[in-house]
């Protein structure tokens, strides 16, 4: 361990795995390290075994959930927007021949105590039971001019300014119900609260194109979903920073992260050794997130908890159509609350559990002290559950851009659906680390013999 | 119309035994006396023709820094149908290193796969170290292939990945990724790379 790296990167997230490949490529020597034996850190996929030992390590494994290997259970739940950013990472970094991918079969909205599906289709749509007729001529026309909208040409516009004019304003000149405007602000935007509303209606926007241009792309939902679990995403990225030269370490403590006088980054210490770098880059766990700070500095600060349920269910969820996998989203007002309630639902078609068995994770959130309640409008939508391991999980974020002492601190996985604050905060840190944007090369389109 | 199959291989083994060498000769016949440690090119494609026809395509995976503290990813071994792990015959330490190896193997990987023993750099016998005889009996006791070859002079290379082809289940349900789109349960994966030039000149908005 007596070599100099460029970068030290702590923990194999989801996060820390995209920089590290991407900085290999662009030639930096990256020493890559992570306490657990596993990849993935936070969005790390878990087998059987891995999964008691982390929520109940003195439970033997149960015999009626079939094999331990067959289990790829995702820690955090996210699906992947068919035409987001990670997809655009996936392709341009070539880490798509690592893996495989399946369409998620459905999302669906909760709206007056029952789930609908989100139309995917004009037919779907035509009969949904989402609106009456004369909202969905409303709707149709909200549509329509968000499909023909042209930032150079005003008579497109209609007299709004996306710019300047609010959401509020927007659904209002549609005449739209709240009910609509749940579904769209919710179930297409993908905004966990209400407080879009309020602001320019550009970036919602942005959010409805990139749902239903997603939807347009495989027709059955806007996401898509690893074969294997998300853990395989981390891993991908992984072997792209080895393949250019990166080196990994698992299974290994990090001790301490030592500095200079001046505070500035010199390594990371490991038992008796320390390793020399220029930069570290880590997940909030190894700088002391979750510990009293009364050794040191402190570098990370809660912002916020999630409440996360794995559940194990020995049938579909009711009112999907048996669908083998789905989003549904409660929307808050539907429900008295700030925030929007997720399940994200996955079976033995990924190859994350053993047949017949149903992975449905409830998460939102927290809004009280008494978390576990908060999610009991997603819980009983699930029928019958076999087994549930229940976690709430602090949001850390970094209180300093890291610049000053070269200590770069990526932030927690939040409560959205999928991955595009994950991409976001990539070139977030990427611009701090590098000190120019992360722009993607084209990619080069190798033929194989 | 004679079948095709694809494979998928993984190739493990200490630094330095010759691994990516062995790629190299076999998927371009070349060989290089100064190469460095693998950067850059760890998925290779290789095709061979049975006898009966049958084209057999390996899809190669080298092991990339991951291997050197015992850190390689679930991923590696995932769906691999066939392993090749290399030990130097001038080094007895790596035939030591191959055995856990093979062990992390036949814990890790899908019981089936087959394994082949390889003992590279034939082509320097005046240093060895590991006997033909020693590193043969430990293969028939574990039920692995063997070979000796030399990535050098080309000896033994081609031999043993045929030999390794032919080993190959015929009718095998071909793994999720070697075997392409398909998968092994039911519904059919998407393919982000087709989409992938659609997707640069995707501007229109909402076409759904
Ligand atoms: C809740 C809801 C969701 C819908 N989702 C879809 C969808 O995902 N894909 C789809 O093709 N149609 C969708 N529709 C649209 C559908 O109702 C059509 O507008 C209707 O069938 C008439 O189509 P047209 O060809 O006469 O209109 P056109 O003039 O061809 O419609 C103009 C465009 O706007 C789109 N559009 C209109 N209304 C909606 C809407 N409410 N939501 C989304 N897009 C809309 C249409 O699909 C079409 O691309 C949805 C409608 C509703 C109420
Ligand atoms: N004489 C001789 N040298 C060989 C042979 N095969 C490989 N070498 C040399 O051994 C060295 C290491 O070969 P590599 O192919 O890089 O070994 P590797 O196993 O891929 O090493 P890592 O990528 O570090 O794991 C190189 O200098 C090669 O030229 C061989 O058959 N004979
Ligand atoms: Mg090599």
């Amino acid at each position: 361990m007596d070599e100099e790296y460029d970068v030290i990167v702590l923990g194999t997230g989801l996060t820390e795995c995209i920089l590290s490949g991407l900085l290999s490529v662009e030639g930096k020597k990256v020493l890559h390290m992570d306490r657990n034996d596993y990849y993935g850190g936070d969005s790390a996929s878990l087998n059987l075994t891995q999964l008691y030992r982390k929520f109940r390590p003195d439970q033997a494994l149960p015999t009626d959930l079939g094999r331990d290997r067959d289990y790829a259970v995702d820690l955090i739940p996210k699906f992947i927007i068919a035409s987001g950013e990670l997809t655009r990472i996936l392709v341009h970094t070539d880490v798509t021949r690592y893996l495989e991918f399946k369409q998620i079969a459905g999302s669906f909205v909760y709206r007056d105590g029952r789930i609908s599906k989100v139309p995917s289709t004009e037919m779907e749509a035509v009969k949904s039971p989402l609106m009456g007729l004369f909202e969905k001529r409303r709707a149709k026309k909200f549509f329509e001019f968000l499909q023909n909208w042209k930032d150079d040409d005003p008579a497109t516009h209609q007299g709004i300014n996306l710019d300047k004019d609010s959401m509020a304003t927007v659904y209002e000149k549609f005449g739209l119900e709240p009910g609509t405007q749940d579904f769209i602000g919710h179930a297409m935007a993908l905004y966990l609260d209400d407080d879009y509303k309020t602001k320019p209606a550009r970036p919602t926007y942005e959010r409805i194109v990139l749902y239903t241009s997603s939807m347009a792309r495989y027709g059955k939902s806007p996401y898509i979903y690893p074969l294997y679990g998300l853990g395989e995403l981390p891993q991908s990225f992984a072997r792209l920073s080895a393949i250019y030269g990166g080196t990994y370490m698992l299974d290994k403590s990090i001790d301490e992260i030592v500095t200079d006088d001046s505070g500035k980054f010199v390594g990371v210490r490991s038992g008796s050794e320390t390793v020399k770098a220029k930069q570290v880059i880590g997940d909030p766990s190894y700088f002391g997130a979750g510990k009293s700070a009364e050794s040191g500095k402190v570098r990370v600060v809660e912002e916020g908890k999630v409440i996360r349920a794995i559940c194990f269910l020995k049938h579909p969820i009711p009112g999907t159509d048996d669908a083998d996998s789905a989003q549904i989203i409660i929307p808050q007002n539907q429900v008295n609350r700030r925030n929007d309630i997720y399940i994200a639902m996955v079976s033995s078609t990924h190859n994350v559990c053993a047949k017949d068995v149903y992975v449905a994770i409830v998460s939102t959130i927290v809004e009280t002290d008494r978390p576990e309640q908060e999610i009991a409008p997603g819980l009983q939508l699930l029928g019958p559950i076999y087994d549930k391991f229940v976690s709430v999980s602090s949001l850390y974020t970094p209180t300093s851009s890291g610049e000053a002492d070269q200590i770069f601190i990526t932030r927690s996985y939040d409560a959205t659906s999928h991955f595009e604050t994950v991409v976001d905060e990539v070139h977030n840190v990427w611009k701090r680390v590098v000190g120019k944007e992360l722009v993607l090369k084209k990619r080069e389109v190798e033929v194989e013999a | 119309m004679s079948k095709q199959l694809q494979f998928k291989l993984v190739l493990l083994g200490e630094s330095a035994v010759g691994k990516s060498s062995l790629v190299l000769r076999f998927v371009k016949d070349q060989f290089d006396d100064y190469r460095e440690s693998t950067i850059g090119a760890a998925f290779l494609t290789q095709t061979v023709t049975l006898e009966d026809q049958t084209t057999v395509k390996f899809e190669i995976w080298d092991t990339a820094g991951q291997e050197r503290y015992k850190s390689l990813a679930p991923m590696y071994y995932r769906n691999a149908n066939c392993a090749v792990v290399v030990y130097d015959i001038t080094q007895s330490a790596s035939l030591e290193k191959a055995r856990s190896w093979i062990r992390e193997l036949q814990r890790q990987a899908d019981p089936s796969i087959i394994i082949a023993l390889c003992g590279n750099k034939a082509d320097l016998s005046a240093r060895r170290q590991v006997s033909e005889e020693e590193a043969k009996k430990y293969a028939e006791e574990e039920g692995l292939m063997w070979g000796e070859t030399s990535a050098k002079s080309g000896e033994g290379v081609q031999e043993i990945f045929t030999a390794i082809a032919k080993k190959l289940p015929q009718n095998a349900p071909q793994s999720a990724r070697a075997g392409g789109r398909g998968g092994p349960s039911g519904r059919a994966g998407v393919d982000l790379n087709k989409q992938a030039g659609a997707m640069t000149g995707q501007n229109e908005p909402c076409n759904c």
